[in-house]
């Protein structure tokens, strides 16, 4: 079967990307495992996001493109870090999954989540949305786009609408 | 606080960070370089500015997945990342994400003086005994090992140059003032000059490839 996550890794083959760094995520589930299992994509798993801002700064410096997949209260974590995008003029495409928006359960996932857009804007990011499945490839593949050819960091904030909301119901 | 008397005087460590800086970056070769914030980035500079060398001045705890990143962008090319203790101490997680990617081409070097030495010469954990070494091997590194003395630090300077890495290294230095010598501050040019030096003049051009 052929979802979003698909259409996401073809995106991201297609922009050239072979350094993929991620904080385990459910929302991101299919996409990390499509990207483990390429051959041309370096997966690296994080023990905290800010790692992977600076990751990709190396990528870039050594003529790599990458991404950070991650959740969104990971956002918070990037902040510092991502003053080497703004000074250093770095691409950085993120993908974030959403909590704390669309049915959330969980009232601790609120905060970063309903702050997450403002935040990344505050820190210099531009802001994409992506709510519907049919749009996941070429709303990632123009937020790459924006990033790799401006040299700006981008964030595609993946809605829990497009995701589903988590529940301990399994 | 512990009690002062268990903090170790660094001031009596015989390798002084210059001449740290310059034996490692002698001769140097193609060697691509990363420069933590603050003390290490005027270290590296006073041993000579250079375009391949990328010196932070800011991302705390950033400088050795920066060097994660390059090494596995260059895998044909040795890097060398050399930071602070206090800057390492922000990035402990990063030991544990280099040690799962196993880079053969990557080197951690941290000048321990025990001390954050840009904000007052405060100590920090390693005076207290943390054992920055000791975490990198816990973590996976294939090479980790504690530097005090000038000839171990040859012994360290040639397996950095020759052997399989993860490598790292916690070099004891002693903790003194000393005169700056500042790279080039501006980010963008800092990048475009590795990059324009690494990888051509289509890196850094608006049409180029990435």
């Amino acid at each position: 079967m052929s979802g979003w996550p698909e259409a996401i890794y073809s995106a991201l083959g297609e922009l050239g990307v072979s350094q993929v760094g991620y904080v385990p995520d459910a929302g991101h589930t299919r996409l990390i495992e499509l990207c483990r299992s390429d051959p041309a994509m370096r997966a690296v798993v994080l023990t905290t996001e800010e790692e992977g801002v600076a990751l990709l700064a190396g990528a870039w410096l050594g003529g790599q493109r990458g991404v950070l997949l991650m959740q969104s209260s990971g956002v918070g974590n990037c902040v510092n870090m991502l003053a080497l995008n703004q000074v250093c003029r770095l691409p950085l495409l993120m993908l974030v999954t959403m909590r704390g928006e669309w049915g959330e359960f969980n009232p601790w996932q609120l905060p970063m989540g309903q702050s997450a857009a403002d935040v990344l804007k505050i820190a210099g990011a531009v802001v994409e949305r992506l709510d519907q499945a049919e749009m996941a490839g070429e709303t990632v593949q123009a937020a790459g786009r924006i990033a790799f050819e401006g040299q700006v960091p981008v964030a595609v904030l993946l809605g829990q609408r497009l995701i589903g909301a988590k529940s301990f119901l399994r | 606080m512990p009690d002062s008397r268990t903090v170790s005087i660094s001031e009596q460590f015989p390798l002084r960070r210059r001449e740290v800086a310059k034996a490692l970056l002698a001769e140097r070769g193609d060697l691509l370089v990363i420069a933590g914030l603050g003390s290490t980035a005027w270290d590296v500079t006073a041993a000579g500015d250079h375009p391949l060398n990328f010196p932070l001045w800011g991302a705390m705890g950033g400088a050795a997945m920066i060097g994660l990143g390059l090494a596995l962008a260059q895998p044909a090319r040795r890097v060398l990342v050399i930071t602070g203790d206090g800057e390492q101490l922000m990035g402990l997680g990063s030991l544990a994400a280099i040690a799962v990617q196993r880079p053969a081409n990557l080197a951690l070097v941290v000048f321990d003086n025990e001390r954050y030495g840009e904000t007052g010469m405060q100590t920090t954990h390693t005076a207290y005994g943390a054992d920055l070494a000791g975490i990198a091997a816990a973590a996976g590194f294939r090479v980790a090992g504690t530097v005090r003395a000038p000839e171990e630090l040859e012994a360290a300077r040639q397996i950095i140059r020759t052997e399989t890495g993860p490598i790292f290294y916690a070099v004891k230095v002693r903790a003194e003032p000393l005169p700056l010598v500042l790279p080039p501050k501006d980010g963008a040019h800092l990048k475009d000059r590795f990059r324009l030096a690494l990888l051509g003049p289509d890196a850094v051009t608006a049409k180029g490839p990435s």
